[in-house]
């Protein structure tokens, strides 16, 4: 079986994300990125698919600038097989992301999609289910376990309160949650050895998908910065504060 | 640079860009980033204090392709330039415990003379375990009588049938106490150089013992006197021919300088951040200690060592891997770095102060791992003098 693995380049989760002077977004220029970490769990939970002998290629695909090549060579040297980068500068919103990979899924014909449950950057979580519903395939989000048997997967889902297990006939869409796996270190051979495998580059005018933002952003502000402290003398004035300045009480 | 920073937020300092350096480099550098991050760390403190690491560190190593690095890839290596070696070094020093990278990587003294000149037997034995992280390799010279002055070492291989027998003591032998297999310089021949050779001890040896040393610094790793007594070696553990040893020896030295320099060039760099973070943080007398001139002179100063000797460090590696052998640069590089480090440590615990003064801290450790720097792998005296015999002064 074919496995595809989509991921995405993100500011990395390690920087401190700065709204740009005016408003428009986030400040991207000179700031680190690297894969989405939900995505990371993904290109691990393949591997070990495949080292299971469950999975016989991985292919990963990002959409995203000429640099969303280099998020390809980590997936690569972690242990994927083929990469396809979908090039383009628009920053392509999730219903159009769903599209596009729809397009190289119909080339592809792998038969499980395993990706990041969201993304760190805009936090969307809609990806996954929109592919799903294009396709018309089964899916099993938030997984924190994943377990093919023949022609079925078993998904374990981090629901509100518990666990929920589903079965899915394949081929089928699963996301990641946070608990699936620890996704392991490229090493170093391996960093060396991802330099020489394949990486195919197409574009969303050659793939025939319209990738226009439907979405316009009004203003990007700081969340509020917390403000300091105070310390109450007596169990009377913290009442009093919790119920007058407060309004909790 | 530092009015950007929010509040709370650390500044993390990076080496002055290498226009050498190509993604793979920097891919590697994201991995030992955060192999040391997590791995390593988290422990420092306990595993200082514990005088040892967990042995597992040595498996986790290898997993990510460090213990590999600048081995034979018929072996399990892999064959790369110096910049990648000198990554290695400047992230194992961000976690700011020598003494974890000195037991780690001693089978980067210990090995490459059995690469170089070890039998294929040898080799196809020695190389892979080692490299899996299964067994620890250490290098074995300096003798209680001398250290530097290889050419009279006095420990003792004498020829028995199929066998040596070694005699003698070898001291100050870094992963000493674990080291399963231990390359020896031993005496075959004659006095003075000529009569060197190498042999591999494998520690389980009937002859062969050995006792702990308490150190300065390096705490976490694992130093020994070793004895030798009626120790009988198979001879097709000999390096290369009898009384060849001197050559090989020497030949490592230059990759272990390189290597050195990179580890205390990362540790002065680890020194700045720390102290540019804590000056940003700590007040005295109504303001942050980083807008006090006196502060910022010193930040100013260890910054300026730094880089000269990151692009010092930067240029000989590049040279190397050009095929030239710069010994004289190499000792001054040595020394530049060792100099550095020590500059910056003490700035870096003079400004935490009473803070830096406290055991656990980073800079307190990194001000402990300073003298074994610059006596280590060439004492400083000695590299000046090398440096200006090799210059024709």
């Amino acid at each position: 079986m074919k496995i595809l693995v989509p991921v995405k380049r993100v500011v990395d989760y390690n920087v401190k994300i700065r709204v740009k002077q005016d408003g428009s977004g986030v400040e991207l220029a000179n700031v680190k990125m690297s894969m989405n970490p939900f995505d990371e769990i993904a290109v691990e939970e393949a591997i070990r698919l495949k080292e299971k002998g469950v999975a016989t290629e991985i292919v990963v695909v990002s959409i995203g600038p000429q640099q969303a090549s280099e998020t390809i060579r980590t997936a690569l040297a972690m242990g994927a097989d083929r990469g396809v980068l979908v090039k383009t500068d628009v920053n392509v919103e999730p219903l159009g992301v769903a599209k596009l990979l729809k397009k190289v899924i119909e080339t592809e014909n792998p038969g499980l999609v395993i990706l990041g449950k969201q993304a760190i950057d805009d936090d969307s979580n809609q990806t996954g289910q929109m592919l799903a519903a294009l396709l018309g395939w089964a899916q099993g989000t938030f997984a924190s376990k994943v377990e093919v048997s023949g022609e079925t997967l078993a998904v374990t889902r981090e629901i509100d309160g518990g666990l929920q297990t589903i079965e899915l006939k394949l081929p089928a869409i699963v996301t990641t949650d946070l608990r699936l796996n620890e996704p392991r270190y490229a090493s170093l051979p391996n960093i060396m050895k991802a330099k020489k495998k394949p990486l195919d580059e197409t574009s969303p005018e050659t793939l025939g998908v319209d990738v226009a933002p439907r979405l316009k952003v009004l203003s990007t502000v700081e969340p509020p910065k917390r403000s300091a402290g105070v310390k109450v003398a007596s169990v009377e004035e913290l009442v009093s504060k919790l119920k007058n300045e407060a309004g909790v009480l | 640079m530092a009015d950007s920073l929010q509040a709370g937020e650390r500044m993390i300092i990076e080496p002055i860009p290498n226009p050498h350096l190509t993604p793979e480099h920097l891919a590697f550098r994201d991995v030992m980033r955060r192999f040391v991050q997590t791995e390593i760390e988290p422990y420092a403190n306990e595993w200082d204090e514990a005088g040892e690491f967990p042995r597992e560190l040595y498996k986790k190593a290898s997993a990510v392709g460090l213990l590999q690095l600048g081995f034979p890839e018929e072996y399990g290596g892999v064959e790369l330039d110096q910049f990648y070696g000198n990554i290695a070094s400047a992230e194992m020093a961000r976690a700011g415990v020598g003494g974890v990278g000195a037991s780690l990587m001693s089978h980067t003294i210990g090995l490459p003379p059995v690469a170089i000149a070890g039998s294929p037997e040898l080799k196809a034995k020695l190389i892979p375990p080692t490299l899996a992280g299964e067994k620890i390799f250490a290098l074995a010279i300096t003798e209680p009588s001398g250290g530097s002055d290889v050419a009279n070492l006095r420990t003792t291989a004498r020829r028995d049938g199929d066998h040596y027998v070694l005699n003698g003591e070898k001291t100050f032998i870094t992963s000493g106490m674990r080291a399963d297999y231990i390359t020896v310089a031993v005496r075959t021949g004659e006095g003075g150089r000529g009569g060197v050779s190498l042999i591999v001890v494998d520690t389980a040896t009937p002859g062969f013992s050995r006792t702990p040393l308490r150190k300065m610094g390096w705490w976490a790793s694992d130093t020994a006197t070793l004895y030798f007594d009626n120790c009988r070696v198979p001879a097709e553990n000999l390096l290369g021919e009898e009384h060849h040893g001197f050559r090989i020896i020497m030949r490592n030295f230059n990759s272990e300088r390189l290597f050195m320099a990179a580890g205390c060039i990362g540790q002065a760099r680890t020194c700045l951040e720390e102290t540019v973070n804590y000056a940003r943080e700590r007040h005295t007398f109504g303001k942050p200690l980083i807008q006090h001139q006196v502060i910022r002179h010193k930040l100013a100063d260890m910054t300026m060592r730094i880089n000269a000797s990151q692009a010092y460090l930067d240029h000989l590696s590049w040279r190397v891997m050009n095929g030239e052998s710069p010994v004289a640069d190499i000792c001054l590089l040595k020394n530049q770095a060792t100099q550095t480090m020590e500059f910056c440590a003490r700035e870096a615990v003079q400004t935490f102060g009473g803070a830096g003064f406290m055991r656990g801290c980073k800079v307190e450790r990194i001000y402990r791992e300073v003298r074994v720097n610059a006596i280590g792998g060439g004492a400083e005296e000695i590299m000046r003098d090398l440096a200006a015999r090799q210059l024709g002064y």
